[in-house]
Order: structure tokens, then sequence, then C-alpha cells
């Protein structure tokens, strides 16, 4: 059973005459990390609310196709069967913080669920260390930095216990530290704890670094669709599609040209430093002083 | 009244002399600072989330008041002038759009600013005319503000800032929210106004965009000024900018790794990251 399946997908908001999505067919395994790119308008918000159920029984429009989320048709269940399966963190947390504390925030989901108390303590915890929050309990969540405060809504939609965590933007209004820390977690969550993680960006910079699977997307469809190293080998493809590439892709470009090579590959800063090193640099003395 | 000097001889247009600022129930957002800025400047402010940057920006044209110390703008403090004679001169443009669009089409919210700052007629529609112009949005003056996708309607909030035609610009994360596209069109839009004489302030924490827009950088942290220099000078200095949460584009953090190997630190694009690997490569 796969986390997220869209056969053919085709979407359109009430209201509006193109449709969102159109033929869109995505697959999302079990703890796999995929990243949906695109430019405003091209449909990967759209793709979250579908791994929900917020479309359709929230949103309305006309669907068409299939979507299953963790084997469940969104069509045939209702929202509040997804919400311990999906947990859901928007672009701005002020959108999703509302209560007094720290902790209120984060136990709130499994306080609906009649939890029992000693469980939920326990969540929150498990929530917040996770997150790198352990500690700020009794903080309000509005005295909080960006970076700290999207943390939280993590956290919050964690004690949910959900299988697969989707985000769309996550980082939208995040100073360049607050992004940096966003993306640890993201990062940690994967590799050491299995989460399936679903991700909407527009900016490739960190989402190439540890993304399994980048998905390019342009007007309601999926252009292209592979792992970092494929989808960045032309950054061409991604400025096609609205999307800034990752200056180290770049710089690997660059180099394959002067160097009439097709072997450079950079997917982050590390990467590239220790190639250049190894691989450019490599008759330098320099290295050593 | 704009000489062609270099912008240091130039005139000052706004300055803020030992600026403090402290909300209403004690947040100090502005603790001591000192800035001159200069008739056709592009300057950023930067610095993370919480670090006054936005604060700063609002003191310079009168929609706060310091706390202690002044800031003069057009040769007198904005203590003693209306914010309508100061919207001549210092003009807002506001993170979030739709915090300033009201009107039922683009043109009236174009129009709105300058028809109340009491100007004739016929130089109300040229500034709009100008105003559309220069944001590119001919094509969406009869369609309400608030029916535009976010790119627009920002474009939409700040040329019923230039209709009012102030000398200085300041934008407030212009490019939050915009993509690639929506991103480039804006700040291509706002370097043909610098062009033609307007001084543009920048506040954002986007290093990318400063790096390629910005010719002078000012880097604040906790209520204050860290650094005030180039781009280049403010991104060879990482233990400022991380005081300031802030972070190189990625280019200049590689190249700051490479600095042993006769890498110059103050790399900004990747272009100038590849030149300077052939040449330490080639030994040349």
């Amino acid at each position: 059973m796969r986390a997220l399946d869209l056969r053919n997908v085709r979407f359109r908001y009430r209201g509006s005459d193109a449709p969102a999505l159109d033929s869109v067919s995505l697959e999302v395994e079990k703890g796999e990390f995929v990243t949906v790119l695109g430019a405003n308008g091209s449909g990967k918000s759209t793709i979250c609310m579908l791994a929900n159920g917020l479309i359709p029984h929230a949103i309305q429009g006309d669907l068409e196709g299939i979507v299953r989320v963790f084997g469940l048709d969104v069509k045939e269940h209702e929202v509040a069967e997804f919400t311990t399966k999906v947990g859901m963190v928007f672009q701005e947390p002020e959108s999703q913080l509302f209560c007094m504390s720290v902790e209120e925030e984060v136990a709130f989901g499994p306080e609906n669920l009649a939890v029992p108390r000693d469980e939920i303590r326990e969540r929150v915890e498990w929530a917040l260390d996770l997150v790198g929050m352990k500690g700020y309990n009794d903080r309000s969540p509005f005295s909080l930095s960006g970076g700290e405060k999207q943390r939280v809504a993590i956290a919050a939609a964690l004690s949910m216990r959900p299988e697969m965590l989707v985000l769309d933007e996550p980082a939208y209004a995040l100073d360049p530290i607050g992004r940096i820390e966003l993306y640890s977690v993201l990062k940690d969550l994967k590799e050491n704890h299995g989460m399936t993680v679903l991700l909407a960006e527009r900016d490739a910079e960190e989402a190439a670094a540890f993304s399994d699977r980048l998905v390019l997307m342009k007007g309601g469809r999926i252009m292209e669709s592979g792992p970092p190293r494929l989808m960045l080998r032309d950054p061409e493809d991604l400025r096609s599609i609205g999307v800034t590439p990752p200056q180290v892709a770049e710089v690997a470009r660059l180099l394959n040209a002067r160097l009439m090579s097709s072997k450079f590959s950079f997917l982050n800063v590390d990467e590239a430093e220790k190639t250049i090193v190894g691989e450019v640099l490599a008759h330098k003395a320099g290295g050593g002083k | 009244m704009i000489p062609s000097a270099s912008s240091s001889t130039r005139e000052k247009i706004v300055s803020a002399k030992g600026l403090k600022f402290t909300y209403e129930g004690g947040v100090e957002a502005i603790r001591d600072v000192n800035l001159d800025i200069r008739y056709g400047e592009y300057i950023a402010i930067v610095g993370g989330n919480g670090s006054g940057k936005t604060t700063l920006a609002k003191n310079l044209n009168g929609l706060l008041r310091p706390t202690s110390g002044s800031v003069v703008v057009g040769g007198k403090p904005t203590s003693e002038q209306k914010v309508a004679a100061l919207a001549r001169i210092v003009g807002y443009a506001f993170q979030n759009p739709d915090h300033q669009l009201f009107c039922s089409s683009v043109e009236e919210e174009v129009r709105f600013g300058p028809m109340n700052l009491g100007y004739p007629d016929k130089v109300v529609r040229d500034k709009v005319e100008k105003a559309i112009e220069a944001m590119n949005l001919e094509h969406l003056r009869k369609l309400p503000p608030l029916s535009l996708r976010l790119g627009e309607r920002r474009r939409v909030s700040i040329a019923s800032v230039i209709a009012m035609d102030p000398q200085v610009l300041v934008l407030d994360e212009p490019t939050t929210g915009l993509d690639a596209e929506e991103s480039t069109e804006l700040m291509h839009r706002l370097k043909r106004l610098n062009d033609e004489g307007k001084t543009i302030i920048l506040i954002t924490h986007d290093m990318k965009l400063v790096a390629e827009h910005a010719k002078r950088v000012v880097v604040m942290a906790r209520g204050r000024i860290l650094l005030d220099s180039d781009p280049r000078g403010a991104f060879s200095d990482l233990e400022i900018l991380r005081q300031s949460n802030l972070e190189p584009p990625a280019v200049t953090q590689l190249a700051h790794r490479l600095a042993t190997y006769d890498i110059p630190r103050d790399i900004i694009s990747p272009e100038e990251l590849v030149f300077h690997l052939m040449r330490a490569r080639g030994g040349t």
C-alpha cells in the first residue's frame, strides 16, 4: 500500500475555468521524501490538499481520476479519517497556531481524539524533542521566531502520530537560519524516523539536497519526475518551470561546460566543495595552507 | 537636484541619528541606529525575522515616529511633518499587499494616493499612467485588485505608492511569495526606477536578491546596524551574518570554503566562482 497514489487526476476549483490539475499521476511510497517543485499556480498546493482529503471535502470542485491516501479513496472517506494518517503544515505558521502555550498547541490534536492524558504528555515531549523545541512547553507561540513557530506547527502535526507529513511551502516567510532549522528537522524525520514526506516548494536550494525524488510541475501538469541528481543535470529544466535552480547545480553545469565533461553534479555545498577540491583543484598545493 | 557625482557625495534624502524606537508594551525594536541615505541609492536593509528592519523602515517615512533620536527626511525631522507630506518623499509598500488594497479596480487603487495628495486632475492622470506602466499593469487596470495573483497584487501595491511620485521607495520583502518569474519581473521594474533616479530601499532576508541587485547592504540584528557596506563586503563576514540570522548565497559559502586555494571570499555568482576555479587550476 502506497502513502499516496494519484491516477490520472484532474481537478477544477469551483468557479474556475481552467483545471488546477490535469492528467496527474503520482505515487509516493511509504518512507519516501518527495518534493513537488513549481511556480505559483503550477498545482503543487492542490496536490497537498488532495493528500489529506481537504479536496474534495472542504474545498469544492470537480475531481476526476483516483486519489488514494494509504489505500483509502479520498472521495469515499471523510477528512477526519485522514487526520491520524496525514499531518499538514502550511506556509504561514500564524495561520495554524492559536493556543496560549506551545504545549497546548502540540496537545490540541490528540486531546480532540480523546487520547489518554499520560499518552498526550508523552506525545508532546516526543514531538517537541523531534523538532528541537524541548523545554519550550510554557512559552507563548507568538513570542517565538518564525523558524521556531514553524517547528511548533510541525510538532503539532506530529503529535497526531501521522504516517505522512505534507508541507506546503513551509519555509515561505522564514529567514535563512529559520530555513536551515526547518529543513534539518525534515531531514532528521526522514532519515531517522522513516517519516513519509510530501513537500511543495518554489525554491530548489534545500529540497534538492535530501529529497528522494523531485516532481517538476507546470500549469497543473507533471513535466518530469526523478531523483534530484537527474532533475538538476540541466538547470534549464527547472528554469523552464519557473523555479530557480540551486546555485551549486549552476556551478556544476558551468564546470562541465568549461572542462568538457559531464561528471560534475552537485546537490549541496559539502558535495561541491569535496569534488572541487578533489578533482578541479587536485594538483594545487594550496589546500594544506 | 540629483547631481551625477558618486553616491557618497550626493545630497542626503533620509538621515537617522541616534534613532530608538520602543513599541507600546516595551519591546525595543530599534536600539540605536545612525543611517544616511542619499539620492539615487539602491540599499538593502537585511536581517533575520525580528531584527528590527521593518520597524526601521516604518520610521523612515513617519508611519512610526522615533521614541528618541531623530529621522530627517528632505531636510526636516519626521516629528515635524505630516504623514501626507512625508508620503510625497518616502513611499512605503507593505510586505502584505492586501493590507494596502481596498479599491474596486487596479486603476482606482493606483489613483487613490495622488488624488488624496491634492494634485490637479491632469497631474493625477499622468502619475497614474506612469505608475501603471512602471509596474506593467496595463492589461489588468480594470480588474479588482483582490482578484489578482499575489505577484500582480504586489505590483499594484507598489504602483499605488509610485503614483504619489515619492523620491524614495521603501519595499518590505517585496518578493516573498513570488515565484522566480514574478520576482525577476518585479526586480527588473525596480531597477528601471532606480536607473531613472529613484532611491530604492529594499527590506529583505533573501540574500540572492541582495547579491544581484543592491549596491549597499545594511545588516541589522537586535535593533542595531552591525555592518554597512557593499554586498561583497557584507557577504565576506560570515560571523556578522550569522548574528543576524542570515547566510550568504550558496556560491559565496563555497568560495569561503575554497579560500585556501586562492579563491576570493566575496564571490556572489556561479559564473564568477567558475572563472576563479579555472584560473586557480591553470595557475595563471
